[in-house]
């Protein structure tokens, strides 16, 4: 197995096999996070919001049941890459079709696995996220260095979003989904209840939105800062005004910088399938599938259109908010799961119960 | 919601003496749950009527009882305590019948007492099967097809239905008893006649077999406020067919996608709701390893041993969680306990691979069937933690204490394909060494999926480790490959096989090679979050994650699985040992590798290390923690045997030293002690041939105890009467020649005795003394023990007391020490001596309130016995009499001789105390579940030896009411002696045959003692085994049976016409 190694930027390096693309003169660089997921690999790289970056998971068996054709979440990964301590040579699964590694290679995703990947994701919990590159073992050290004072840009969404809108015919409600880098069981949620959606890039104009006569607007998940995007608050604030409006994870941030919040980059995030949160109005605790690097800050809320509806039990950060006059609402984290816990996939009912009333 | 203040004091119930099915992890979430309702400030009583236990310490709880587990006795604490709740479910099985039972017949409602943790409607909806099947229906869940039926016909007609195979489920049973799955007619008749049996309320499923399909468990949580969450998923590598309790479970799951992980998820979290549950659950399921079809299986309303097993897993405590929850207060207001600084309503993510193997006790029974099934043969079992499954599960073999070290068991090997193919299709304890031995012989994963249906996953593993071990016969002794072995999880004993060098040599090279462990924290959350509780497991990896501290440590060994001979008594000791270290001001460390005991709660020490209990894993703790010593007495023989090879490696040994360990147990310096000392034992000699044993034996005289040397704990060890039995014996049982010499003693028919004593080097104090019911050749762990001594008179007392000091003297012994005795013609004899904790020693603190194993421990590490407030002597005893009595699992392990012997059987003890000995008598048969007849029909078939002390009993049984059937010679001796009786034939001599009879429900109570003629014997077992399945007494010792005779004496009227 050939050898490829992990650099932080720190500088500390981390010497271990390659299990996916097979990098050779070049490099992969990307923002280090932590999932920490036991089951859902699949669903985890194929989701548009790892979006240049390198994931760690934090489970150490990765690849076990193989990679199916069904639990896709976007066609090609956009992630830089996996650091894995062990990746499973082939799955075991009955829907197995091949596996984690020729899926990687497939996709052109460099992976390194035999790492300690508690070491790393310790590392990264105190230090908080940080630039890393996958190179080659032989690398020199120098190149390295120069790469990680690359920046990672900010037109990560721009690059995940789709080019042109997609109708997926149905015989319910119209809902057009803004695509910041959407995870396809949003869609797949909506399908489930009957929705006719047009899938729009995200940079749709207003007047295009209107054109297809939505009932429902959904701001989808996506990848890097929601701040990179402001042309799209002026959209989201006239949306929001015509027609009920739930959002999700990146559509979350807009919507609320769209409303006067804030957001801000937390320490390392919450990548995974338990993160509890609170619903303030039914006083109840839902374990949410999380992926997110920044977060709506609690203190500008009170500023805002918008009251806070529910909170993450752990660090108190804002997990859903609401319009206080108009029917629109976010989440932080993912109610169409996969991966993760389907606790909270009635707010799609909510959602379309709102359009109806 | 918050915390219901109305409970102000909430009675707890145990789930009594340990049995298969229902173990030690009950003393683990009962002690949890018990501190943690006294953290909520609830006053606490508890009642359990096991000593051995830490629950039942009078620390634990405000008020504890030790009574036995019935209505009657619950209902007597109930109207003197008063309490406002009652938590039943954390003690089992037992503790939830023992609640249905209550709030059924309304006593609950008429005390005023509200039941916490679930409903009875809940818990019957979890337990009836009818009911629970008509729930899933209703929600939706799938359940395999099946029928309840209270008549094997009933079975039949649902077979000639849907076909075969199908499973047979009693209701209301432990561990599945007297259950089964039935391939064809004959089967099914057979299993559901006992499975109706078994039942208490007469009634089995019998549904379709879904064998072969993954099993997979959710421990699932929930609150008044229905917050629910999933602790832990696990996954059986035996697909269904294999008792879950008997599987070897990893967790988390490692097949299932996503989207079938979170199928299930979401089905358990429906179910826990639909049931209504506040508090933890449990839920099995089957899945298909084809399709996304799942079935419900089985739902626990209560805390289990999977819970336990998860906590331990996780981190996450499910017990002391769950007892917060009957409180009221909910999981988003309960700190998780081990961040400290996230919250409890939240799903642990593991970062290491878990692997649970059961212990199984075929050693000790080695006629048992030992095909695994539906019915729960285990009685123990070991977790280890990994960061990959082969290191999970290698470090779990060697934590079986089976002398095993590898996926290698030495009777496999050379052995044809076609005995491996078979071996792999009994289905047996030992499947994975014959799966791992065809691998290596070459067969692949998909022949052997085609055997078992074990998933390619799990094979793919083993196949793994079997071309490691190829790799490394080919490359040698090479840094790189034993490193990738070492991370495999190989042990330094194996790899020094394989290199033919000595392992110490081994385990040099490698450390100096820099291949060393390091060890990582068990954190509940991934390590996500900051956590500082101590909790580790070894890996080969960059990070050591074991935080510094510059206080004095010791290091205390735990006695690992739970197994006949070596039972929860050990980590009860351990755990004592702990908190004396602790208030001491050390910082103590254990190391163990039991996931269902209180010793490996992280709350209990100041460092946990759950790993094997070997010489290497040891070796590693001591090397990165460097503590001042290790303490070995108290983790049973598993940390004595330790003892030697870690001195070797220069670890200090704290307590009594190891030449002076030797002494007590090598036999040949014992003996020369006792001459020295001038003490009496019984002869006894080592034979290396047949004809020295022969000539040895005539000149000791018969009869006399045989036994091989190389087996420890009472395996194989006989009584024999005379040359015949000797030679048949030599012939069948051992092997000798001078590598394996036989041990030959005089056999002393007596009274038997037992002493604890403890000892500082100076000083030596005697709390007790207990006497034995039955007479000496019967394992003193399977007979009755009284304290104090009823029938032995006070110059034997002294004579006791005298013998233990000066042995304790001459054996410089520091800690503990356990002597066992008989009198013979009113002389001491020294049976054993052992230098560490015993099976009594939670008996005996209990019942004199000397904390034994905390004194021990304070001697140990240097605190003077005088300076703790003790003497030189023994303590006088107290008013109350106490007894101990064995409890057995029979009804679980079929083919197994349930006669009383030299080898131990019993799985469990219940105590009994009183002011009366017939009462504390009494107390501990009824806690040991005997169905006592007042009167009634007496089976009695009696060997010649002791047909005279029998026939006294019998008259006596006469004279309070009860009748006699029995066979011919005891017939005899009854009817000369002018007691009515009826005569039965032997098996198939006729319609009136002594199966017959116990099978017609005529019997009572069956009194048989052995016989040596071998075709009676036949009988005899086919009797035995039949009393039990039928859940009817069976007595084998007449000294059992007189101490139960006294007890109906007191408790009955005498009927005799007037004269």
């Amino acid at each position: 197995m050939k050898k490829i190694k992990l650099v932080l930027e720190t500088g500390e390096e981390y010497v271990g096999e390659s299990v996916g693309y097979e990098l050779d003169s070049i490099y992969s660089m990307g923002e280090l996070v932590f999932n920490t997921s036991m089951t859902g690999y699949q669903e985890i790289l194929s989701d548009p919001s790892y979006c240049d970056q390198i994931v760690v998971m934090t489970y150490p068996l990765i690849g076990n049941y193989g990679v199916n054709k069904d639990d896709f979440e976007s066609l090609s990964p956009a992630l830089k890459g996996m650091v894995l301590r062990e990746s499973a040579e082939e799955g075991s699964n009955w829907r197995n079709e091949y596996s984690l590694r020729e899926l990687l290679s497939r996709f052109k995703v460099p992976a390194i696995a035999g790492i300690d990947t508690r070491e790393l994701t310790k590392k990264i919990r105190n230090r908080g996220v940080m630039k890393a590159v996958l190179v080659p073992v032989n690398y020199p050290t120098h190149n390295v260095q120069i790469i990680l004072t690359n920046s990672l840009g900010t037109d990560q969404i721009p690059r995940v979003s789709i080019k042109t809108p997609i109708h997926f015919p149905g015989e319910g409600k119209r809902i057009v989904l803004m695509d910041f880098g959407y995870k396809k069981n949003i869609l797949r949620s909506l399908l489930k209840r009957n929705c006719d959606v047009v899938v729009v890039p995200w940079n749709t104009s207003l007047e295009m939105i209107q054109s297809y006569r939505p009932q429902g607007i959904l701001l989808s998940n996506g990848p890097g800062n929601p701040k990179d995007i402001p042309e799209v608050l002026p959209v989201i604030r006239n949306l929001q005004q015509h027609y009920p409006m739930f959002c999700i994870c990146m559509g979350h941030q807009l919507f609320a910088l769209a409303n006067g919040a804030d957001t801000e980059k937390l320490k390392f995030g919450h990548r995974g399938g338990n993160h509890p949160v609170k619903d303030l109005r039914l006083g109840k605790v839902f374990m949410s599938s999380q992926n997110h690097g920044y977060a709506v800050t609690t203190s500008s809320v009170a500023k805002s259109e918008l009251e806070i509806t529910q909170i993450n039990i752990n660090d108190s950060t804002v997990e859903g908010l609401k319009h206080k006059t108009l029917p629109a609402f976010s989440v932080q984290y993912h109610p169409e799961a996969c991966p993760g816990p389907e606790d909270t996939n009635w707010l799609f009912d909510d959602f379309l119960q709102s359009i109806r009333s | 919601m918050a915390k219901n203040l109305n409970l102000k004091k909430v009675l707890v119930i145990g789930s009594g003496p340990i049995v298969i099915g229902q173990a030690a992890e009950f003393d683990y979430s009962g002690t949890q749950a018990v501190k943690s309702l006294i953290e909520e400030g609830v006053e606490v009583v508890l009642v359990n009527s096991n000593p051995a236990t830490i629950m039942t310490d009078k620390e634990t709880a405000h008020k504890v009882y030790i009574e036995p587990l019935t209505k009657e006795f619950l209902l007597k604490i109930i109207h003197k305590e008063k309490p406002d709740g009652l938590l039943p479910t954390l003690g089992g099985q037992t503790a939830l019948n023992l609640a249905v039972k209550l709030e059924e017949e309304g006593y609950l409602k008429k005390l005023g007492v509200q039941l916490l943790g679930c409903k009875v409607d809940t818990i019957q909806k979890a337990e009836d099967r009818k009911l629970f099947k008509d729930l899933m229906v209703q929600i939706g869940e799938p359940v395999p097809e099946s029928r309840i039926v209270n008549s094997v016909q009933e079975s039949l007609e649902f077979a000639n239905k849907i076909g075969y195979p199908l499973i047979i489920r009693p209701a209301f049973t432990l561990g599945g008893t007297g259950g089964g799955i039935a391939q064809n007619e004959e089967e099914l008749v057979t299993i559901s006649t006992s499975g109706l049996a078994a039942s208490p309320i007469q009634q089995c499923l019998i549904e379709r077999s879904i064998a072969g399909f993954k099993e997979v468990e959710y421990e699932v949580i929930r609150d008044s406020k229905d917050n629910c969450i999933i602790v832990c998923n696990m996954e059986n590598i035996d697909p269904v067919g294999v008792h879950t309790g008997d599987s070897i479970v990893v967790a988390p799951s490692q097949t299932l996608s996503d989207k079938e992980y979170q199928l299930l998820r979401t089905s358990a979290l429906k179910i826990i709701r639909s049931l209504k549950i506040e508090g933890g659950c449990n839920v099995q399921y089957a899945m298909d390893p084809h399709s996304f079809q799942y079935y419900v299986i089985e739902v626990n309303p209560r805390v289990s041993r999977s819970s336990a097993l998860a906590s331990k897993a996780t981190g996450y405590p499910i017990a002391k969680i769950a007892a917060k929850i009957a409180l009221g207060l909910t999981l988003d207001e309960i700190i998780n306990p081990v961040t400290k600084k996230t919250y409890a309503c939240f799903e642990p993510a593991l970062d290491y691979v878990v692997a649970k193997i059961p212990r199984w006790p075929f050693d000790k029974f080695v006629n048992a069937n030992r095909r695994l099934g539906t019915q729960m043969k285990a009685t123990g079992e070991v977790m280890a933690l990994g960061r990959n499954l082969e290191e999970s599960l290698l470090k779990a073999v060697r934590s079986l204490e089976v002398g095993l070290y590898h996926l290698e068991l030495p009777s496999l090997k050379g052995k044809s394909h076609s005995d491996i193919v078979e071996k792999i299709l009994k289905q047996d304890d030992e499947r994975l060494f014959a799966i791992a031995e065809g691998m290596r012989q070459g067969m692949t994963s998909k022949e052997i999926n085609n055997l078992t249906k074990i998933d390619f996953f799990f094979l793919g593993k083993i196949e793994k480790i079997i071309a490691t071990e190829k790799v490394l016969l080919q490359e040698g002794k090479i840094t790189s490959t034993v490193y990738r072995a070492k991370r495999q999880g190989f042990s330094d004993k194996y790899l020094a096989k394989l290199f033919n060098e000595s392992e110490k040599d081994f385990t040099s090279w490698r450390i100096k090679q820099g291949i060393k462990p390091v060890f990582k924290m068990v954190d509940t959350c991934a390590g996500e979050f900051e956590s500082t509780t101590p909790y580790y497991y070894s890996t080969y990896e960059s990070e050591d994650e074991v935080l510094e501290s510059s206080k004095k440590k010791v290091v205390v060994l735990g006695s690992g699985p739970i197994r006949i001979g070596q039972g929860i008594e050990f980590d009860y000791a351990t755990v004592h040992a702990i908190e004396a270290i602790r208030a001491m001001g050390y910082e103590a460390i254990v190391i163990n590798n039991n996931p269902e005991t209180v010793s490996t709660d992280f709350n209990i020490s100041d460092r946990l290390y759950f790993e094997p209990l070997t010489v290497e894993d040891v070796m590693n703790v001591i090397e990165r923690e460097k503590p001042i010593g290790v303490i070995v007495q108290f983790g049973g023989q598993t940390a004595i045997n330790l003892a030697k090879p870690l001195q070797e490696r220069g670890v200090t040994i704290l307590g009594t030293s190891v030449d002076d360990i030797d002494r007590a147990e090598d036999r040949r310096r014992f003996e020369e002690l006792l001459k020295e000392l001038k003490i009496a034992q019984p002869l006894g000699c080592t034979v290396t041939s047949i004809d020295e044993a022969a000539e040895k034996s005539a000149h000791l005289g018969f009869p006399v105890i045989v036994r091989p040397s190389y087996v420890l704990g009472g395996r194989a060890m006989e009584i024999v009467y005379n040359e015949t039995e000797l030679m048949d014996y030599m012939k069948r049982a051992v092997q000798i020649n001078p590598e394996h010499p036989v041990l030959i003693d005089r056999y002393m028919i007596g009274r038997e005795m037992e002493v604890d004593a403890i000892c500082d080097g100076e000083t030596v104090f005697i709390p007790g003394i207990m006497e034995h019911i039955e007479k000496a050749g019967v394992h003193s762990g399977d007979s009755i023990a009284v304290y104090p001594p009823q029938t032995v008179s006070k110059d034997i007392l002294k004579q006791l007391s005298e013998t233990t000091l000066s042995i304790t003297k001459a054996l410089n012994i520091k800690g503990l020490i356990n002597l066992q005795f008989v009198i013979y013609h009113g002389e001491v004899f020294v049976l054993e001596v052992n230098p560490r904790s015993s099976r009594t020693v939670p008996f005996l603190s209990k019942v004199t309130g000397v904390p034994m194993a905390k004194i021990a421990t304070k001697a140990v590490m240097g605190e003077s016995l005088i300076k703790q407030g003790y003497f030189h002597g023994t303590l006088e005893p107290k008013q109350d009499i106490a007894v101990k009595a064995p409890v057995f699992s029979f009804a679980k392990l079929s083919e197994v001789e349930i006669a009383l012997g030299p080898e131990m059987k019993s799985t469990g003890e219940v105590m009994g105390k009183d002011k009366v000995f017939e009462k504390a008598l009494h107390k501990a048969f009824v806690a040991a579940g005997v169905n006592i007849p007042d009167s009634g029909t007496i089976l009695a078939t009696i060997n010649d030896m002791e047909k005279e002390e029998a026939l006294k009993l019998f008259k006596r049984f006469y004279q309070v009411g009860f009748d006699f059937l029995a066979t011919a010679g005891t017939a005899k001796l009854l009817s000369e002696a002018g007691i009515p009786v009826k005569v039965v034939d032997r098996i198939g001599q006729s319609d009136n045959d002594i199966l017959k009879a116990i099978r017609s429900g005529r019997v009572n109570l069956i009194i048989n003692t052995i016989s040596k003629s071998r075709n009676v014997e036949s009988d005899g077992f086919k009797m035995r085994r039949t009393a039990v399945e039928r859940g009817l007494l069976c007595l084998t010792s007449l000294d059992t049976t007189e101490a139960l005779l006294k007890t109906i004496e007191r408790n009955t009227y005498a009927m005799e016409p007037l004269s």
